[in-house]
């Protein structure tokens, strides 16, 4: 049977959104816990964050 | 991470402070909405009239021509009186590399309605792109899935985004030169723009090239500096009404991508081939799984950063001209000025897009030199 | 990913490699580099003259602190040399004290002396006039008693008779 590549679109967006929303959570914890050393998690978080995104897009145009 | 704190910030104030003055744009954007709507639906009956296109076909069409390149800087385009449409912008030159050079404008395609002539060779605009026909009168063939057949020609044109990326390098050029003098002439201090784009050069430096480069920051500056202004201007430049999408195009991505693969690669020191080719402190068999994935995940890298900057610019455009679109499709007042604050706060989101995806192609690049620059990576202690 | 590669222009990418290297270069020299050695020189001048600061922050405490030291030392001195010359009075009232003493005592012993002396002599001249006047008045006495015969031998005669020859 034929799945249509817009459900593998689909399954693409919700694993980079889950995936980039526990970056996110996980940041927010960790700048919560330990404020003074914000700007390196956030510059952690976007890279995590860009390169989950990255795969997202690749597995995007892919499909 | 100032800069990734105060664009939300002045988003969210900006959003708040528009909160009072709903009820008053709601009127305005209604009344707005009518000669709007009305010139939409006049189209729409135009267009029924000489071909079967709907209004959603319409926006998706032009939505995709605004993502292409084209040929000629086009502005906007309106029906006069008479029903014929007028196109308001230049044309641009185009150069071909077909039996020699062949240089003519593009305008001579009369937005492709007609096929140009250049010493004795005719070539034909088929979906923005340029084909060779045999004559004047001979259209551009297509197979069952509409792809084009006939021939194209090595295409050198100077195109809208080949015109923008030249507008914002001269743009670039004066701003940073302008800069760079007024130092001697302010005793060390700048003067005019050059005082809000100092602070965002001194962040590039400090919290992208030396946090991730280390001491060997310097050598990797200037392309740190020009990739940053650059994909940051041509982004803004992406949302002005001009309509341009030089950075949502691949083979502008790709090129950046390619210079920070090259110079990642050229600027190597060998315990950068060695963490590639021969893994310290992993077993031989796993060294030998290894060494074909990391050299694989090189030329991901950049291929990463190529797709996100494209992936994001495109879909950025996609989605608020969408929107807009969606204007014209809801005939009422409230889907209308709906979607008119759903554009209008996307737009925020993407001056921010904007400005954090040059900071991600900044960052990530300034990532890669310093993986290529690293010393001692596993120290004894470990 | 096909429509991708559709869209991918040769040309845009040719150009846009020009236009983006020839860029990076022109501003390398003619942006970056001015940028950075003016920021950087800005960035030393700064720290030299925080530094210069804080040197000549230090260098008032040190003379401040010298200032203290001699002050000090000014007003140790100034104690001593009054304790000194309270010391040095003192003793000098005490010297001239005792002096005064000695020197009184002496002539005390020197007047008790002189005076004894006089008394003495007086006393001596006094004894010699005494007896000489009582010498006298003996002699009148004898020469008035003895001036005729029968009491002459009136007073032999009872002087023998108060002699009782045992």
């Amino acid at each position: 049977m034929q799945i249509p590549t817009i459900v593998g679109a689909g399954l693409i967006v919700i694993g980079a959104g889950l995936g980039i929303g526990k970056i996110g959570g996980s940041a927010m914890d960790a700048i919560a816990r330990q404020p003074e050393a914000s700007g390196k998690i956030q510059t952690a978080m976007l890279i995590a964050a860009a390169l989950i995104e990255g795969i997202g897009f690749a597995a995007l145009f892919a499909a | 991470m100032v800069i990734s704190k105060k664009p939300l910030h002045f988003i969210v104030a900006a959003l708040v402070a528009f909160l009072p003055l709903v009820n008053y744009a709601n009127t305005t954007t209604d009344s707005t909405a009518v000669p709007v709507e009305a010139a939409a639906v006049a189209e729409g009956q135009h267009h029924a009239e000489e071909a079967p296109k709907d209004l959603k076909t319409e926006i998706k069409e032009f939505i995709g021509h605004h993502l292409m390149d084209s040929y000629d800087f086009h502005l906007f385009s309106y029906k006069d009186d008479a029903g014929v449409e007028k196109h308001i912008g230049f044309p641009l030159p185009v150069i071909l590399i077909d039996n020699g050079l062949q240089v003519f404008s593009s305008a001579e395609f009369h937005h492709g309605e007609h096929a140009a002539e250049s010493n004795g060779n005719y070539y034909r605009l088929y979906h923005g792109k340029i084909y060779k026909v045999a004559n004047a009168e001979e259209e551009v063939a297509v197979d069952e899935h509409h792809h084009a057949t006939n021939a194209q020609p090595l295409d050198f044109s100077i195109t809208k985004n080949v015109f923008m990326i030249f507008v914002v390098a001269l743009i670039m050029f004066f701003l940073f030169t302008n800069l760079a003098k007024s130092y001697a002439k302010n005793g060390g201090i700048a003067s005019g723009a050059g005082r809000f784009f100092e602070p965002i050069i001194l962040y590039i430096r400090d919290d992208i090239a030396i946090p991730n480069i280390g001491k060997n920051y310097k050598k990797y500056m200037s392309y740190l500096l020009t990739i940053f202004f650059f994909i940051w201007f041509l982004n803004i430049f992406g949302l002005t009404p001009l309509g341009i999408n030089v950075t949502g195009n691949i083979a502008v991505t790709a090129c950046l991508a390619i210079l920070t693969y090259v110079i990642t690669t050229l600027t190597a020191n060998k315990n950068y081939w060695g963490h590639i080719f021969w893994m310290p402190g992993v077993p031989t068999p796993m060294k030998i799984i290894l060494a074909p994935i990391e050299l694989l995940g090189t030329i991901i890298k950049p291929f990463s950063l190529m797709i996100r900057l494209y992936a994001n610019m495109v879909a950025g455009h996609v989605v608020l001209m969408s929107i807009i679109g969606l204007m014209f499709i809801f005939k009422n007042w409230l889907g209308s000025s709906l979607s008119f604050f759903l554009a209008f706060a996307l737009s925020l989101l993407e001056i921010l897009v904007a400005a954090l995806q040059a900071y991600i192609f900044t960052m990530l690049s300034a990532l890669y030199f310093g993986a290529a620059n690293e010393e001692h990576h596993h120290d004894d202690h470990h | 990913m096909e429509k991708l590669l559709d869209q991918f222009s040769l040309g845009l990418f040719f150009w846009q490699f020009l236009l983006f290297v020839g860029l990076i270069l022109l501003l390398k020299k003619f942006a970056w580099k001015p940028i950075l050695d003016a920021v950087n020189e800005r960035e030393e001048g700064i720290k030299d003259a925080l530094l210069s600061a804080e040197n000549a922050k230090k260098e008032m405490m040190n003379l401040k602190a010298d200032n203290q030291k001699l002050l000090d030392q000014a007003r140790a001195e100034r104690d001593t040399m009054i304790k000194e010359a309270r010391e040095i009075k003192e003793k000098m009232i005490a010297d001239a004290k005792s002096e005064a003493q000695v020197q009184g005592a002496k002539m005390i012993e020197q007047a008790k002396a002189s005076i004894e002396s006089e008394k003495n002599a007086a006393l001596a001249e006094l004894k010699s006039q005494v007896s000489g006047l009582s010498v006298d008045i003996a002699e009148k006495l004898l020469k008035a008693e003895l001036s005729n015969k029968e009491s002459q031998s009136a007073l032999v005669e009872k002087m023998l008779g108060e002699v009782k020859l045992n």
